[in-house]
């Protein structure tokens, strides 16, 4: 039988704010426990929330930017569960109606476009950490707790691992883009659950979902997917039914295993939280919010094609950042080929940033470092291999492409009467080449051609060099 | 609408209240009480009147996000029935 996947996404995203969501403790992350929790965030008796402003306008901005409805009021609701991390019993959360409702996100995976429709984004107080045992006993610390969370939910309209994956990086890099989160995964900023069911292709109800909860990187999240997809096939297959449940994925083993099943399921008994009266947003905030916006990324990346003529396979690399489209838009901007710095960007500057684990806006070498070295290749002072150790030299020393061409003599032969003499010496060398050639080897032109790129240590112009050795042998 | 016994013993539990069983018939006859006040207000038509999330017509106040709070750790922990390590000790949490 032909199975289909569905899935939808949950995803907790911290908001890089200062203070907590309702109280004046910071939210640095990594101080020593408790040392950041005040009263409010530990639920002493009659303390009460005061929202954070800026936490409402990291919603806003969120809104604008996937094209939701902002809700003019919306409300604050409490979810009533028992966990130590969690001292007041409930989470400050947003139920019946949140601050964001709709909007959508185009995804691509291979080169098909597929826009993922948004069902809602609430703001909520994040919880504590329980982190570990000591006698026998689990260690509390608060200083998480009441970090603002905006919680981003989708439709079930990802229909494979890979879907899903697209749709959790656009998003990662759509909230670090606008700067309302710092998407440090490792550090908890950017979390997700996932809703995985299967059913027959071509049914239309869908299959009993299980969730997975708290995937952090992308790499388990696909890894969580692939083998709960498999899992429920098999259970199917083998004559049983799925049971809706809560499921953690395992990174040693690789394997999803059950945290809680329905029948223990959350009952959480939401109800307006009497604390907090509705929040108001005014049209005037909006449109401050809306004025102040950066340009997004599938806007940058539209323009990135008309302005600079590239492929939509290189704008959407390009744009896979802010740092990166700054990166490259600064190199054109210092002189650079278009297409040559794109192509230098996406290969060796990446690769070799890739290989560093460095973020490229911490690249050794600089927008306009680089911009000197295309032009050098595109002035024909160095041709395109020796440009590639000229910028390894560059990568390690710091020098300019022109100190270390001028430097180590790389500037490549273009004077014919030098490159005459080279492949006259090349040609008496390899008689025996020669003949292949003439007999209708083309394969022996290249090797002749690699001969005298040999003899001149790399340095001659291969297109000179291409067009003297033709018209001697030919 | 009525709750049974059973309802009751669930929303006990959900909540970590105590209800013994000689309580239960006594609860549920005060709930279900209630639940009747409620359904005499549910009669009332209230087409085309917007629902009220809170008692107060007020919009919520909002602060700036300025972090003031500074670290009062050891007079929080002072109370707390154990600590260890800047951290509220709690029965061992099995996930």
């Amino acid at each position: 039988m032909q199975w289909e996947v569905v899935i939808g996404l949950e995803i907790h995203t911290q908001l890089s704010t200062q203070s907590k969501i309702f109280s004046a403790s910071s939210t640095t992350f990594g101080n020593e426990p408790n040392t950041q929790a005040s009263a409010v965030d530990i639920a002493l008796p009659g303390v009460l929330p005061v929202m954070n402003r800026a936490a409402v306008e990291k919603a806003i901005q969120f809104g604008l930017a996937i094209g939701a409805k902002i809700n003019r009021k919306s409300i604050f609701a409490r979810k009533n569960y028992f966990y130590p991390d969690l001292p007041k019993g409930y989470q400050i959360s947003q139920f019946e109606v949140p601050v964001v409702e709709g909007g959508q996100v185009t995804i691509r995976v291979g080169d098909q476009d597929k826009v993922i429709n948004l069902t809602r984004a609430h703001l909520e107080e994040d919880a504590g950490k329980s982190v570990h045992a000591v006698h026998g006993m689990s260690g509390i610390d608060l200083n998480r707790a009441g970090t603002p969370l905006l919680e981003i939910v989708s439709e079930p309209e990802m229909r494979s691992a890979a879907e899903a994956i697209a749709y959790a990086k656009a998003m990662h890099s759509l909230v670090t883009w606008i700067g309302i989160c710092d998407g440090n995964m490792q550090e908890g900023s950017f979390r997700c659950d996932v809703n995985v069911s299967v059913r027959p292709l071509g049914q239309k109800e869908f299959g009993t979902r299980r969730e997975i909860k708290n995937l952090n990187s992308f790499k388990f999240m696909e890894q969580a997917i692939k083998y709960e997809v498999q899992w429920q096939i098999e259970q199917i297959e083998d004559g049983h039914k799925i049971q809706q449940a809560t499921v953690l994925f395992d990174t040693e083993s690789g394997q999803t295993r059950m945290m809680r099943s329905k029948e223990d399921a959350h009952d959480y008994r939401y109800f307006p939280d009497p604390d907090l009266p509705p929040l108001v947003i005014d049209e005037a905030w909006i449109e401050r919010v809306r004025s102040e916006l950066p340009e997004l990324p599938e806007a940058m990346q539209a323009r990135f094609q008309s302005q600079y003529g590239i492929p939509a396979y290189d704008a959407a690399t390009l744009t896979s950042s802010k740092a990166m489209a700054s990166y490259y838009e600064a190199t054109v901007a210092a002189g650079a080929d278009a297409k040559l710095a794109s192509n230098w960007i996406m290969g060796e500057i990446s690769a070799t940033l890739n290989r560093e684990e460095r973020d490229i806006a911490d690249s050794p070498v600089a927008a306009d470092a680089l911009a000197l070295l295309i032009r050098r290749v595109m002035d024909g002072t160095i041709n395109n291999k020796t440009a590639k150790d000229v910028l390894k030299k560059m990568w390690e020393a710091g020098d300019s492409a022109d100190a270390i061409i001028e430097r180590d003599g790389l500037k490549q032969e273009s004077d014919t009467g030098a490159i005459e003499a080279i492949i006259d010496e090349v040609l008496a060398a390899n008689a025996a080449m020669v003949e292949e050639y003439k007999s209708g080897k083309e394969k022996a032109f290249n090797a002749l051609v690699g001969q005298c790129m040999k003899a001149s240590k790399g340095k001659a112009n291969p297109a000179q060099v291409n067009e003297v050795l033709k018209r001697k042998l030919d | 609408m009525s709750l049974t016994q059973a309802d009751v013993r669930r929303i006990a539990r959900l909540a970590r209240l105590q209800v013994n069983d000689t309580e239960v018939a006594e609860v549920e006859q005060k709930l279900n009480g209630i639940l009747g006040l409620i359904e005499q207000l549910q009669a009332i038509d209230t087409e085309g009147v917007e629902p009220m999330s809170h008692a107060r017509d007020v919009a919520l106040r909002l602060r700036e996000d300025v972090a003031t709070e500074t670290n009062r750790r050891a007079a929080f922990q002072a109370v707390a029935p154990a600590v260890e390590d800047g951290l509220y000790l709690v029965p061992k949490v099995i996930e």
